[in-house]
């Protein structure tokens, strides 16, 4: 198969990612959606290494996937401290990097 | 040239007295009058030393130099802290020692209630020092040092007693308008130096002798205007009359005998720029001329007595002016009126002192009268300058003016009739204005108040009055016999000055028959109007326009002020607000509007973190568009 | 290591010095200040005596490497220009301890911070002027800004803190464009045979150049240093930084920081980039011209004596820009003999004024009257220190302002015509607030005023003495600056024109 169709599904989902970060209100939702961003770029990055022949990117795709279960773990954590001291778990509310 | 090393201390004596008096303090108020004499007479005697070496040489040996130090020397401009004296000198370093000694011998009781006399000593030796570094200078920047420091002793002076406030602007208009004159002498070095490249008065005779008519007239009218400074000549006379702030013996020595003179000394001293630039010569007359009549006119109106004497000053420096323009054939005669004016007027001004000094410092003339019984002394010495002053024979003014007037006469053509026309119709209005000094002051009836006594003055005072009285009937004799103060000149002018008496318009008996012809109409008229008729304790009021123009000193001051000051301090206030509002305006909009740009950016920064997100997206997406676009 | 270097790092000794004496010890430090101070300008005084006044090249150079990888060296030397600007510094500088005696009390800080912040200054000086490696200079020039910026901010009066940031942004603004024109230069030199800071070397560098390359570089550097000396439009800085500042910062500032700016036209703009400084030359004597009479008609109308004497410094810091780029052996000179006398004759303008602002506790000239009476000694001071500032002949102002009129007026009349003019509003500008001050009646609030104590008198002493000497004989400066200003107009390659009437002779 055409390497470049894994491509255009990472580009696809890299859009839905992205659009859900930016419409969806919910932190849980945000949050997927990132991963969802994470995920595409580690589509790009193991398609690229099997275009190139090398396998560089798939070291780096696993280092991504480390990286985003790290992620995973303390960003669940502050949404859910969020969620308990506010009992609202929609990331407008916590406008206080404005401060 | 035949060099010395004893001229220095004709400048040295004077200067040491200056700058112990000033250092010293309070301590020297016992003695510092008595050092301040001593070093001016000193300074004298050196000078009666060196008259008498000069008089043992051949006359092309009598000029002598002193080559002090290296002053300036960067490039090919270089000057020497060189002293030159000759003929032409050592005339003013006797003026200036020998009457500048009788002042300060008159100031020790003129000044004994002032609790600064010794400063007054100071700033006196401080002036000597500095005029005769003027006519002993070799080089016009040397000269320039002596000219300010004239101007800076002059300043000093005038202000002696600036707790006045009106005396502290006279010192300050006197110096500010002095340092115009100035310029023009900057100018003068400048040009000298651009097109002849040199300043010393040797090198410029003679790169003057191959240089162009147009350098040299440039040179010769920004020397004008540096003596038209100097010498209170039109158009920058008006601070002569502010100058009588000044202590009397002042006004006597700086703005009547010597350093007014000055402008004089340098043009004739610059014979060899003006001999080759007649259109500078030109307005050389021009303006002796109107400052001859200029003076005369403010003399006849002016009811303080010091001012008068100003006014004829300042007419009086016109006629040497005006001689000093007619070339060659003027330079020995301005000279002579110089020397015999600085004898006369000198003595007149200490008189005009003894006169204040017995009127409780009443300078009003209108308010003396009758004094000649009460100040017998003063009188006779005073009649005796007035004497000189309008030209009766034999006493000075009279053969230095006759000269003056023949001089002008033989200019030639209708100019010459001009200038003659003019130096007569001057003389009639000396005549007139120095006899009404002369009869409001001691022979009309008294009009001072009762708790006035006047007195004669004492013998300090009154010694040196007749000293100089001595020197108003001897002088002009002395010089004239035999043309000997023109023979002795001579040498310094070249051999310009041999032949200059072929032309004449008129014969020289004729002339003085003129001359005295104009002094007894002169006289006449100022007995009929004052001696014969009452005269009023105040100044009448309903006079013509004419009177009061006069009084106003030819709208002098209201000219000035509207022209030059007035504008001057708009401009002034316009540029502070300029800098203030537009150049420090500009940073201060530059800092507010980063101020305004941060005010404004930081409203994007709404803490929304989706705002964020796609603020990044974007940021992101044109990036690559970027990229895309350069390598496409 | 060479004297030159000593002479850096003696003034940091003695900063170190102060700062392990207690800070209670208040007179401790400053003598400890005045002392190391009176050491250097000794120490500089036998340097001078050490130069030899026929050799045009650096001299006590020594050089270290620092940044190898970009070429820059720890590089000092002096020639003529430098010297009298190093003199300069270290003369002035006890005299400012001396005469600031108590100024740096009632600061922020404590007087042990300021003493050590005016030794830090002093070293900065030494070694702006004598650096001759490009980078080294920059260094300096704008680590000089510290100590300053706290001397202005921690000590002066007024609105101190906003004049501290005004004139620390402008300095840094014109630093930055320096500093992009430095990076020019280096890129320029290591195409063209090796990367290099060394001035000497970067001197050829122009002949490398296209000449709007060599147009901007010296853009740069220029804009740089007429902030520094400040040249109209560049100099409202000044004033407020003046004002603002104790007497003492203002003396080294105006004294001594702000001739950078006129050394560097020198030792930068025209040694690196000489067809660009003839391309600007026009403009810039046009900007002097204005300087000049703008300075002149400011200081009329100023009201403020502090602000008075800031805009007599604008108008003959005009005079010296003029002098510079006049390109005449006699402008030359003249400009480099300037900037020692402005110094001296600003610097006893400032002490004087700082004393009678002291007693008065007024800076508005309006408020004093009849000090002449009052306060003899100080009001000679200033008179005498007013006198040099007009230029007055046999004070030593004269004689480099006349070399400059005479020297620019052989190439460009009508600029110097107009600069004289400025010789007037000098008299005006120092005549009214003589009269003002001085003179009159002894007004109220001024009667009881004390006049100069001994220690006073010795501070301002040596300063008029200075001005007088130089006056009657600058022949001991100008023999150090001749040789440098005839090598500057040379490899410029201008020759003085010749007079013009006898050229046919």
């Amino acid at each position: 198969m055409n390497p470049y169709n894994y491509l255009y599904v990472a580009g696809l989902l890299f859009t839905i990612g992205a659009i859900g970060v930016i419409v969806r209100r919910n932190a849980i939702v945000v949050f997927m959606c990132i991963e969802l961003m994470l995920n595409a770029a580690n589509l790009t990055l193991v398609t690229f290494s099997r275009i190139n022949g090398t396998l560089e990117g798939q070291v780096t795709a696993f280092f991504t996937m480390v990286v985003a279960a790290c992620e995973v773990v303390v960003g669940l954590a502050i949404i859910i401290a969020i969620y308990r001291s506010r009992r609202s778990a929609s990331i407008d509310d916590a406008s206080l990097l404005k401060r | 040239m035949v060099t010395s090393s004893s001229l220095v201390y004709l400048i040295a004596l004077p200067l040491f007295g200056a700058i112990t008096l000033l250092l010293a303090g309070r301590r020297a108020d016992k003695w510092g009058h008595l050092l301040g004499t001593a070093m001016s007479a000193s300074s004298f005697g050196v000078g009666l030393y060196q008259l008498s070496q000069m008089l043992s040489r051949p006359t092309e040996e009598r000029a002598i130099g002193q080559k002090l130090f290296t002053w300036i020397d960067v490039a090919s401009f270089q000057v020497d802290a060189g002293l030159l004296l000759d003929q032409l000198s050592i005339c003013f370093v006797l003026l200036i020692t020998g009457v500048g000694t009788l002042i300060h011998i008159y100031s020790i009781s003129y000044m004994s209630h002032d609790e600064n006399r010794r400063r007054f000593f100071a700033y006196l030796n401080l002036f000597i020092a500095a005029m005769l570094l003027l006519v002993l200078g070799d080089s016009y920047l040397t000269l320039y040092v002596g000219w300010e420091g004239v101007g800076l002793a002059s300043y000093l002076l005038i202000g002696f007693w600036n707790q006045k406030p009106a005396y502290a602007t006279a010192s300050k208009k006197a110096f500010v308008m002095n340092r115009i004159g100035d310029m023009g002498l900057s100018f003068a070095i400048m040009i000298a130096f651009a097109t002849l490249g040199t300043v010393s008065f040797a090198g410029v005779k003679e790169a003057s002798e191959g240089a162009s008519e147009t350098a040299l007239t440039a040179i010769g009218i920004m020397l004008l205007v540096a003596a038209a400074g100097k010498s209170a000549q039109f158009p920058l006379q008006a601070w002569l009359g502010d100058a009588m702030a000044g202590p009397t013996p002042v006004s006597a020595l700086i703005h009547a005998a010597t350093m007014v003179t000055a402008g004089v000394y340098l043009i004739v001293r610059s014979n060899f720029i003006f001999d080759a630039a007649p259109t500078a010569q030109l307005i050389v007359v021009i303006v002796g001329a109107i400052t001859l009549l200029f003076g005369a006119v403010i003399g006849t109106a002016k009811d303080d007595i010091k001012k008068a004497l100003a006014a004829s000053t300042m007419s009086q420096i016109g006629y040497m002016v005006l001689c000093a323009g007619l070339g060659p054939a003027g330079y020995a005669f301005a000279i002579m009126h110089l020397l015999t004016h600085g004898f006369f007027k000198a003595g007149m001004f200490l008189g005009a002192g003894s006169v204040m000094h017995g009127m409780n410092d009443s300078v009003d003339m209108r308010r003396y009268g009758g004094l000649r019984k009460f100040m017998p002394i003063t009188f006779i010495t005073f009649g005796l300058g007035y004497l000189a002053i309008i030209g009766v024979p034999p006493f000075a003014g009279f053969y230095s003016k006759d000269l003056i007037i023949e001089t002008a006469f033989n200019a030639g053509g209708f100019k010459g009739i001009l200038l003659g026309s003019i130096t007569l119709l001057g003389a009639v209005i000396t005549a007139f204005y120095m006899t009404r000094v002369m009869i409001l002051t001691f022979t009309s009836p008294k009009r001072w108040e009762e708790d006035q006594h006047p007195h004669e003055s004492p013998f300090l005072m009154w010694f040196p009055m007749v000293i100089l009285s001595i020197g108003s009937v001897t002088s002009g004799l002395l010089f004239y016999r035999g043309d000997a103060l023109k023979n002795w000149l001579n040498p310094v002018f070249g051999d310009h000055g041999k032949d200059h008496y072929e032309e004449h318009l008129f014969e020289p008996i004729v002339v003085s028959a003129m001359a005295l012809t104009a002094v007894a109409i002169g006289v006449g008229i100022a007995i009929m109007k004052y001696q014969l008729s009452e005269i009023d304790a105040v100044a009448p009021q309903n006079v013509s326009i004419f009177t009061r123009i006069a009084r106003k000193d030819l709208l002098q001051d209201s000219f000035n002020e509207s022209v030059f000051m007035r504008p001057g301090q708009v401009l002034t206030r316009l540029l502070v607000k300029g800098d203030e509002n537009v150049v420090d305006g500009a940073v201060r909009g530059i800092g507010r509007t980063a101020l305004g740009a941060g005010a404004t950016l930081r409203r994007t920064q709404s803490g929304f973190a989706r705002s964020y997100a796609a603020l990044i997206l974007i940021g992101a997406v044109a990036l690559i568009a970027g990229i895309w676009v350069v390598t496409l | 290591m060479s004297s030159l270097t000593l002479l850096g790092i003696l003034p940091l000794v003695g900063a170190l010095l102060i700062a392990v004496i207690p800070a209670e010890q208040v007179l401790r430090v400053k003598q400890a200040a005045l002392g190391t101070t009176i050491l250097v300008a000794i120490s500089a005084i036998m340097m001078w005596l050490n130069f030899d006044e026929s050799n045009t090249a650096f001299q006590f150079v020594q050089s270290a490497e620092w940044i190898p990888s970009f070429g820059i060296n720890y590089a000092v030397g002096v020639d003529g220009l430098s010297l009298v600007l190093i003199l300069l510094a270290v003369l002035l500088t006890p005299i400012v301890v001396l005469a600031g005696w108590n100024e740096s009390e009632g600061g922020r800080w404590s007087a042990k911070v300021f003493y050590i912040l005016i030794l830090v200054l002093e070293t900065m000086m030494i070694g702006v002027f004598a650096a001759t490696d490009v980078f080294l200079f920059y260094v300096f020039f704008e680590a000089m800004l510290i100590p300053v910026y706290f001397l202005i901010g921690g000590y002066g009066s007024g609105e101190r803190a906003a004049a501290a940031v005004k004139f620390l942004l402008f300095s840094l603004f014109g630093g930055l464009l320096m500093l992009a024109s430095i990076i020019g230069l280096y890129v320029i030199s290591s195409k063209n045979g090796g990367a290099t800071f060394d001035i000497t070397e970067l001197s050829q560098m122009h002949n490398y150049m296209s000449s709007t390359t060599q147009n901007l570089l010296f853009l740069g550097f220029f804009i740089a240093f007429a902030i520094k000396a400040p040249l109209w439009p560049l100099h409202t800085w000044l004033p407020d930084a003046a004002a603002s500042g104790t007497p003492g910062t203002s003396v080294l500032l105006l004294g001594v920081l702000d001739k950078v700016g006129t050394f560097g036209m020198i030792r930068f703009c025209l040694s690196l980039f000489p067809d660009a400084s003839k391309t600007f030359t026009p403009v810039i004597i046009v900007l002097a011209v204005i300087s000049i009479l703008y300075g002149a008609f400011l200081a009329i109308g100023a009201r403020d004596i502090k602000r008075l004497i800031a805009y007599t410094s604008i108008s003959h810091f005009g005079f010296i820009t003029m002098g510079i780029f006049a390109m005449t052996t006699q402008g030359h000179s003249g400009a480099i003999l300037y900037m020692f006398n402005h110094g001296f004759s600003t610097a006893a303008l400032f002490i004087v004024a700082g004393w009678m602002i002291a007693r008065r506790k007024s800076s508005t000239i309006a408020d004093f009257g009849g000090l002449q009476r009052v306060t003899p000694v100080m009001a000679w001071s200033f008179f005498i220190a007013g006198m040099s500032s007009l230029a007055l002949p046999g004070l030593s102002s004269f004689v480099s302002e006349f070399l400059v009129l005479v020297g620019t007026f052989t190439r460009y009349p009508v600029a110097a015509v107009l600069a004289t003019f400025g010789i007037v509003l000098a008299a005006l500008y120092i005549l009214i607030p003589v009269q003002k001050a001085l003179h009159g009646p002894t007004t109220p609030g001024n009667e009881n005023l004390p006049d100069l104590n001994l220690r006073e008198k010795f501070a301002v002493g040596p300063v008029l003495a200075i001005i007088i000497a130089l006056g009657f004989y600058p022949a001991p400066l100008l023999n150090v600056i001749n040789p440098v200003a005839a090598q500057v107009i040379e490899s410029q390659g201008f020759t003085d024109p010749v007079p013009s009437e006898s050229a046919g002779k």
